[in-house]
C-alpha cells in the first residue's frame, strides 16, 4: 500500500487537488449568485434574499436543493444524444479551464512533494492558448442546446447566443497579443513575473497601464463572450419567449447556469492575471508591513460579523454567523503569528481579491446598464471592438520596436 | 517513444476512412466534413515526420494546410447554402441537371 | 525508461481508437449533425496526438480553428439548412463491401509505402524547445513569409466570397 501511494503521488495528489478545486469552484459559484442577487438587489434599492439563513446566506442551498428535486422532463421529439450531450459539454469545458491557472507563485512542500497551488504544472509553455482554445470549444454547448431542443425560438436564441460567442472570441484573443508580446510568453506565470520586473513600483509595473485599451477591448469581450448583461440579449429572451435553454429543466438548466458562472469566474481569473498582475501585490515590495494586510482585513470582518450575528432577529442567525465571524477572526489571527504560512497565503489573497473585484464589476454592470439590441451588439463587436484590438497590437508591436532600438543602447 | 510508423499508419487509415465517406456518402454537407477529415490525416503525418526529423517545417506547413483549410470551408458552405436554397435538397444525387 | 516509453504508447493507442472510432462514427451516422460531433472528437484526438508528439502550438491552432471556428461553421450551416437524417438510394449498398474492401487496400498500400522508407527515419525524443511558438513564428516570418502573405490574401478572398456566395437576392 505505502509503495503503491509512494509509486503513484503525483496521480494522487493531482486527484486530491481536482476533486478539492472541484467542490470550491461549485461553492464559489453557489456563493457568486447570492452576492448577485444581493448587490443587484441593493442596486435597485431592495433587499435580495435575506430569509432563507441569516442574510439569506442559504439561499444557494435552497436552490440547489430545488433543483435537485424539480422534474426533469425531456420534450418529445428532441435528438436525444445531442440534447443530453450539450449541458455536459457546456459544464465539462467550463470547469477545465479553472484547471489551467496558477492561484499562487510558492508550492505546498509536504512530505517531500512539491505542490503547486493549480492543477496543470507552472509550465504549461501555451497557458493561455489553450485557455483560448476550451472557450473556443464552449460554443458548441450553446449551439447544440439550441438545435437540439426542436423549438425553433430555442435554435433562433442559440444560434443568435453563439453567433455572438465566435465574434467576441476573435477581439478576445487579439487585445491579449499586447499582453503577450510584453510577456514574450504564452505561459500564464511568465506573464505575472514580468509584471514584476521592477518590484518597487507596485501597481504602476502592472499590464494595465501600458495595455489600458488591451484591457477594455478585453474586458467588454469577454463580457460579451460569456453572455452576461448588457449582452445578454439571447440569454434574457428567456423573459420573453425563450433563449437556448428553454427546453431544459431543472438539472441540465442548472448545469448551463454554473457553466456561465464558472466562465464568468475564469475571465475574471485571466483579466487579473494579465493586466492587473495576477498574484503581485500592489504595494512596492519593500513596504513588508503591507504582509500583514490579509489578517488586517480578516480580523476586523470576523469581528463585525460576530457583532452584527449577536444582534441578528432569528435565532439560527444568533447561533451560526458569530460562529463563522470566530472562524475568521481566529484565521486572521493565524496569519498574523506564523509568519511562513503569512508568506505563502500573499499572493493566493491578492489573486482571489482581484478577482472578487472583477465579479463585483460583473454584477454591477448587470445591474445598472440596459441590454445591447442584437444589431448593436454585432456591429459593437465588428466595427468597434476588433479594430480597436488590433490597432493596440500595431501600437504595441511599434512600441517594442521603439524600445528595442532606442531604449536598449 | 511512439515510432514515427505508428502515427504514419494511422494518418493512412484516416484518409482511407475519408475516401470511404467521400465517396459513399450522399450529403453534400457529409462529403465536406470527409474532405476535412483528408486534411486532417495529412496535418498528422506532416507533423509526425516534422518530429521525426528534428525540424519545424512540417509544423509550419500544417499551419498553412488548417488556414486554407478554414478559407476552403467557408467558401464551400457559401456554395452549399446556395445549392440548398435553389435545388432545395441536400442529397448529391439529386444535383443532377448536367447528367445527360 | 520503460513505464515511461510503455506510458506513451497507452497514450497513443488511446487517442488513435479515439480518432479511428471517430471517423468510423462520421460514416456509419446517418444525421448530418452527429457527423459533425465525430468529426470534432477526431480533430480533439489528433490535437492530443501533436501533444504526444510535443508540437503544442500546433495543437492549440488545431482545437482553436479547426474545432473552435471550422466545424463551428458546419454545425451552424447544418442548423440553418435543417439537414435532416439521409435517405437511402440502392446504388451505395451494394457497392458499399467491395469499396470498403477497396479503401482498405488504398490505406494499406500507402501505409506500406511510406513506413518502408520512414523506417530509416530515426524518430527524435521530444524536446519541447524544438516546437515553442517563437521557433515556429521565426519560421513563419522568415523563412514562409511569401506563403503568408498569400494566405492573408487567400483569406480576404475566401471572406468576400462566402459574403457574396450567402447573400440574399435582391428582389
Amino acid at each position: 500500500m505505502n509503495s503503491f501511494l509512494a509509486a503513484n503521488a503525483e496521480l494522487l495528489i493531482t486527484i486530491v487537488k481536482i476533486v478539492l478545486l472541484l467542490f470550491i469552484v461549485l461553492t464559489v459559484n453557489a456563493y457568486l449568485t447570492w452576492f448577485e442577487r444581493k448587490v443587484v438587489a441593493h442596486i435597485q434599492s431592495r433587499w435580495g434574499p435575506h430569509r432563507v439563513g441569516p442574510h439569506g446566506l442559504l439561499q444557494p442551498l435552497a436552490d440547489g436543493v430545488k433543483f435537485l428535486f424539480k422534474e426533469d422532463p425531456t420534450p418529445a421529439g428532441v435528438d436525444k444524444f445531442v440534447y443530453f450531450l450539450a449541458p455536459l459539454l457546456a459544464l465539462s469545458l467550463a470547469l477545465t479551464s479553472i484547471a489551467l491557472i496558477p492561484f499562487g507563485p510558492d508550492p505546498i512542500r509536504l512530505f517531500g512533494h512539491v505542490i503547486y497551488l493549480g492543477i496543470a504544472p507552472p509550465d504549461v509553455n501555451i497557458g493561455i492558448l489553450a485557455l483560448f482554445a476550451i472557450t473556443a470549444m464552449g460554443v458548441y454547448g450553446v449551439a447544440l442546446a439550441g438545435w437540439s431542443s426542436n423549438n425553433k425560438y430555442s435554435l433562433f436564441g442559440g444560434l443568435r447566443s453563439s453567433a455572438q460567442m465566435i465574434s467576441y472570441e476573435l477581439a478576445l484573443t487579439m487585445s491579449v497579443v499586447g499582453v503577450l508580446l510584453m510577456a514574450g510568453s504564452f505561459n500564464l506565470k511568465d506573464i505575472i513575473n514580468a509584471q514584476a520586473h521592477h518590484p518597487e513600483w507596485g501597481i504602476l509595473g502592472w499590464n494595465v497601464w501600458p495595455q489600458i485599451l488591451g484591457f477594455f477591448c478585453f474586458f467588454v469581450a469577454a463580457i460579451a463572450d460569456t453572455n452576461r448583461a448588457p449582452f445578454d440579449l439571447p440569454e434574457a429572451e428567456q423573459e420573453l419567449v425563450g433563449g437556448f435553454h428553454t427546453e431544459y429543466a431543472s438539472f441540465k438548466f442548472a448545469m448551463f447556469f454554473i457553466a456561465e458562472y464558472t466562465n464568468m469566474i475564469t475571465v475574471s481569473c485571466l483579466c487579473s492575471i494579465m493586466f492587473f498582475g495576477g498574484w503581485l501585490s500592489p504595494f512596492p515590495a519593500s513596504w513588508t508591513f503591507t504582509h500583514y494586510l490579509p489578517s488586517a482585513v480578516l480580523i476586523p470582518f470576523g469581528l463585525w460579523v460576530i457583532w452584527d450575528g449577536i444582534r441578528y432577529e432569528t435565532i439560527f442567525g444568533r447561533v451560526i454567523l458569530p460562529v463563522v465571524g470566530t472562524a475568521i477572526t481566529a484565521l486572521g489571527a493565524v496569519f498574523v503569528f506564523a509568519s511562513n504560512v503569512n508568506e505563502f497565503i500573499q499572493g493566493p489573497f491578492w489573486l482571489l481579491s482581484k478577482i472578487l473585484v472583477f465579479l463585483f464589476v460583473y454584477v454591477w454592470m448587470r445591474g445598472t446598464l440596459p441590454r445591447f439590441r442584437y444589431d448593436q451588439l454585432m456591429s459593437f463587436g465588428w466595427k468597434l471592438l476588433l479594430p480597436v484590438s488590433i490597432v493596440n497590437v500595431v501600437l504595441t508591436s511599434f512600441a517594442i520596436l521603439a524600445k528595442m532600438q532606442w531604449g536598449g543602447k | 517513444m511512439v515510432p514515427t510508423n505508428y502515427y504514419v499508419i494511422l494518418s493512412a487509415i484516416l484518409f482511407g476512412l475519408g475516401v470511404f465517406a467521400f465517396i459513399f456518402k450522399r450529403n453534400i454537407i457529409t462529403i465536406f466534413m470527409s474532405i476535412e477529415l483528408m486534411l486532417n490525416a495529412v496535418n498528422l503525418a506532416f507533423v509526425a515526420f516534422s518530429q521525426a526529423l528534428g525540424k519545424l517545417d512540417g509544423q509550419v506547413f500544417v499551419l498553412f494546410v488548417i488556414v486554407v483549410a478554414a478559407a476552403e470551408a467557408a467558401v464551400g458552405l457559401g456554395i452549399i447554402i446556395l445549392i440548398a436554397r435553389n435545388r432545395q435538397t441536400l442529397n448529391v444525387e439529386r444535383v443532377d441537371l448536367l447528367k445527360l | 525508461m520503460g513505464w515511461e516509453m510503455t506510458a506513451s504508447l497507452v497514450v497513443f493507442f488511446v487517442l488513435a481508437a479515439l480518432a479511428v472510432i471517430g471517423a468510423l462514427s462520421l460514416i456509419i451516422q446517418k444525421h448530418p449533425i452527429h457527423s459533425a460531433l465525430s468529426l470534432i472528437v477526431v480533430m480533439v484526438a489528433l490535437a492530443g496526438l501533436y501533444l504526444l508528439m510535443g508540437a503544442e502550438f500546433v495543437a492549440a491552432v488545431q482545437i482553436i480553428v479547426y474545432g473552435g471556428a471550422i466545424m463551428v461553421l458546419f454545425v451552424f450551416v447544418i442548423m440553418l439548412l435543417n439537414a435532416g437524417v439521409e435517405e437511402h438510394t440502392s446504388i451505395s449498398k451494394m457497392a458499399g463491401v467491395p469499396g470498403l474492401l477497396l479503401v482498405v487496400a488504398l490505406a494499406g498500400f500507402v501505409a506500406a509505402a511510406i513506413a518502408r522508407s520512414a523506417a530509416s527515419v530515426q524518430s527524435v525524443s521530444q524536446s519541447g524547445t524544438m516546437s515553442s511558438t517563437k521557433e515556429i513564428s521565426g519560421m513563419i516570418f522568415k523563412d514562409f513569409v511569401y506563403p503568408f502573405e498569400l494566405t492573408s490574401f487567400l483569406i480576404l478572398v475566401a471572406i468576400l466570397g462566402a459574403t457574396v456566395l450567402a447573400q440574399r437576392e435582391k428582389s
